[in-house]
């Protein structure tokens, strides 16, 4: 089974039925599957071949979702990009995957254009949205008018899928390589323990550049179900709304989600009767914050979870341990295995710190194009044809083998749940005239979990304020990466051979916040 | 509909351009551009903007009130803090 099979196979199961509903337009499964087929042939039919990557340069829209299914049945290989990156950052992803075409929004053609200066592998643009499409072909017209549409197979499963980029210590994103098989994989073990099916309305705010709100899509069009895709959790209660009328069943979050809805003081317990799930990842949630959703949604299951791009997920809580094992990120997934090794390797048994590994089919290929990067994190697992996940995070385990999250090894910042590089934002700081030195670290924050904050040393003379370095930051780097803080300073501290001492500084902040 | 008083619209505007702007690459906004469509708030932005509010107009903004009718442009904030003002005077 390839991933566009999930829409063609639920379109002829229930074609009437609805698969998709944006605040513009609701698609049924049939709608999808048509949009889609003609969107690949106006694909193929302008030089979109096999294997050739296509750019999703979207917001959380309808567009969106035909442009990823109309990839894969074009045969080609889809790339989220978050609509806030900036053209630099663009440019670098269009240099790394040569891209045959990009899907964007009308609003965003300018970093588009600015971004393909350097990059002649891009011969189609296609954009939507309101005003003008300038050279640029027009989505709705694409559709309508392209020839009768791409006949399959266009591939097998083993085909690549999507790449999808993502944040490294290094500061240099690197390219997340999933197949059909992985996608197939990892979204019938997900599925398989949230017991979704066609009745479920899942209502997503997270974004589709993001694996976790990209897989929402894959997953309710897997299982037949009903997705309700918002853009932003910006205002709470507008969404409770959305999800009230739509009598949604699931929904997930991150622990920012979770900040913001529990803020909220008029919310009453039984809010969303419907809602039969909620789900969190991409970083833990507070105690203190699980004990009140529950006491808010006391109908729904909280699944508490945690994963990494380079595998989608890697483990799930049971509900019922919750209230035994709140800190607990649970089990490896369905379908596969989880263990902790020490620095040569070695398994642990309970109670011992080390490093988690992942086998299993949902595993990435490796990054694009990156070996050296890929050696580092797939290493030889128990077979010689087969490689294993290094997640570089410190986990523990009890007795029972239910996993804990320690700490990260990297010094890769979680905030809102995105992956935030402090070397690419100082990357970014560097390269502000006056700046002579910058370090960012993370600090608690109620709302983001953890801040980027930046701390500056100037040039003698150098007059920069605040605003000016967080405006600097803001023209560089996707939004959730910009700094919430900066601070300036005369020196930092330095390790012995001269280098920023990024850990000392990091624990003055720690020791200040307990 | 009446018309909105400068002095409201006026502090709206400066607090979004103090706050709000200078994380994006424009030096002004429009009084009836959406404040979410333009990146120009977002989640935390929100509620940065409820504290302004309930702090300097004195007005207390209920939870079910933070929604785009009320809080997505410059007008629409200050229509909104005209029509609080009015109803807590009353």
């Amino acid at each position: 089974m390839r991933a566009e099979d999930f829409l063609i196979e639920n379109a002829r199961r229930a074609a009437h039925k609805i698969a998709l509903i944006t605040e513009t337009r609701q698609l049924t499964y049939a709608d999808l599957d048509r949009e889609s087929d003609r969107l690949a042939a106006a694909l193929r039919d302008r030089g979109v071949s096999r294997g050739d990557r296509v750019i999703i340069f979207l917001d959380n829209c309808w567009e969106a979702v035909v442009a990823i299914f109309a990839t894969l049945k074009a045969g080609a290989v889809f790339s989220p990009i978050n609509p806030s990156t900036k053209a630099d950052k663009l440019a670098f992803v269009l240099q790394n995957c040569r891209p045959t075409a990009i899907v964007t929004l009308r609003r965003l053609l300018p970093v588009a254009r600015q971004a393909m200066q350097d990059a002649p592998s891009v011969k189609v643009l296609v954009s939507t949205g309101s005003g003008e499409a300038g050279d640029s072909i027009d989505f709705a017209d694409a559709i309508a008018t392209a020839s009768a549409p791409v006949t399959r197979p266009a591939g097998i499963e083993l085909d690549l899928a999507m790449i999808i980029y993502t944040s490294g210590s290094t500061g240099v994103p690197k390219g997340v390589v999933m197949t059909h098989q992985n996608i197939v994989a990892a979204a019938t073990s997900i599925t398989t323990y949230l017991e979704n099916t066609a009745d479920d309305i899942i209502l997503n705010v997270l974004p589709i550049s993001f694996d976790y709100g990209l897989y929402q899509v894959l997953m309710s069009i897997k299982v037949g179900a009903t997705l309700v895709l918002e853009k932003s959790f910006a205002y709470p209660q507008a969404i409770l709304n959305v999800a009230e009328k739509h009598k949604v069943t699931g929904l997930p979050l991150v622990p920012t989600m979770a900040a913001l809805l529990l803020q909220m003081k008029s919310l009453k317990p039984g809010v969303l009767p419907t809602l039969r799930y909620l789900t969190n990842t991409a970083a833990a949630l507070p105690p203190a914050h699980i004990l009140r959703l529950q006491e808010l949604f006391p109908h729904a299951k909280l699944f508490s979870m945690y994963g990494l791009t380079e595998c989608k997920r890697c483990t799930w809580l049971p509900p019922a341990q919750l209230a035994q094992r709140t800190g607990s990120v649970g089990i490896p997934i369905p379908g596969t295995e989880a263990w902790i090794v020490d620095d040569d390797g070695n398994q642990l048994g309970p109670d011992a710190v080390g490093e988690l590994v992942i086998r299993g089919p949902h595993v990435m290929k490796g990054y694009w194009e990156n070996p050296a990067a890929t050696e580092k994190v797939l290493k030889p697992g128990p077979f010689p044809w087969e490689k294993v996940l290094y997640t570089g995070d410190l986990f523990k385990r009890d007795a029972e083998g239910f996993l804990y999250f320690v700490a990260r090894k990297d010094d890769i910042i979680k905030s809102r749940g995105e992956k935030v590089s402090p070397k690419e934002i100082e990357t970014v700081l560097h390269a502000l005239p006056g700046v002579r030195e910058a370090v960012v670290i993370g600090v608690a924050d109620p709302i983001l979990g953890m801040a980027a904050k930046a701390i500056v040393v100037l040039e003698p003379g150098a007059a920069l304020t605040a605003r000016d370095v967080l405006r600097h930051c803001a023209q560089n780097l996707e939004d959730f990466m910009v700094p919430k803080s900066v601070e300036f300073r005369l020196e930092l501290a330095k390790s012995e051979n001269g280098k920023i001492d990024r850990r000392s500084i990091a624990a003055e902040f720690k020791e200040a916040a307990e | 509909m009446s018309s909105l008083s400068p002095d409201i619209m006026q502090a709206v505007r400066t607090f979004v351009s103090e706050n709000f702007l200078f994380r994006e690459d424009r030096d002004t906004v429009g009084d009836s551009e959406s404040l979410l469509d333009a990146n120009i708030i977002d989640s935390t932005g929100v509620l940065e903007l409820v504290a302004f509010l309930e702090e300097d107009f004195g007005i207390s903004v209920a939870d079910s009130e933070i929604v785009p009718e009320n809080m997505d442009s410059i007008e629409s904030i200050s229509r909104y803090v005209e029509r609080k003002r009015a109803q807590e005077a009353a």
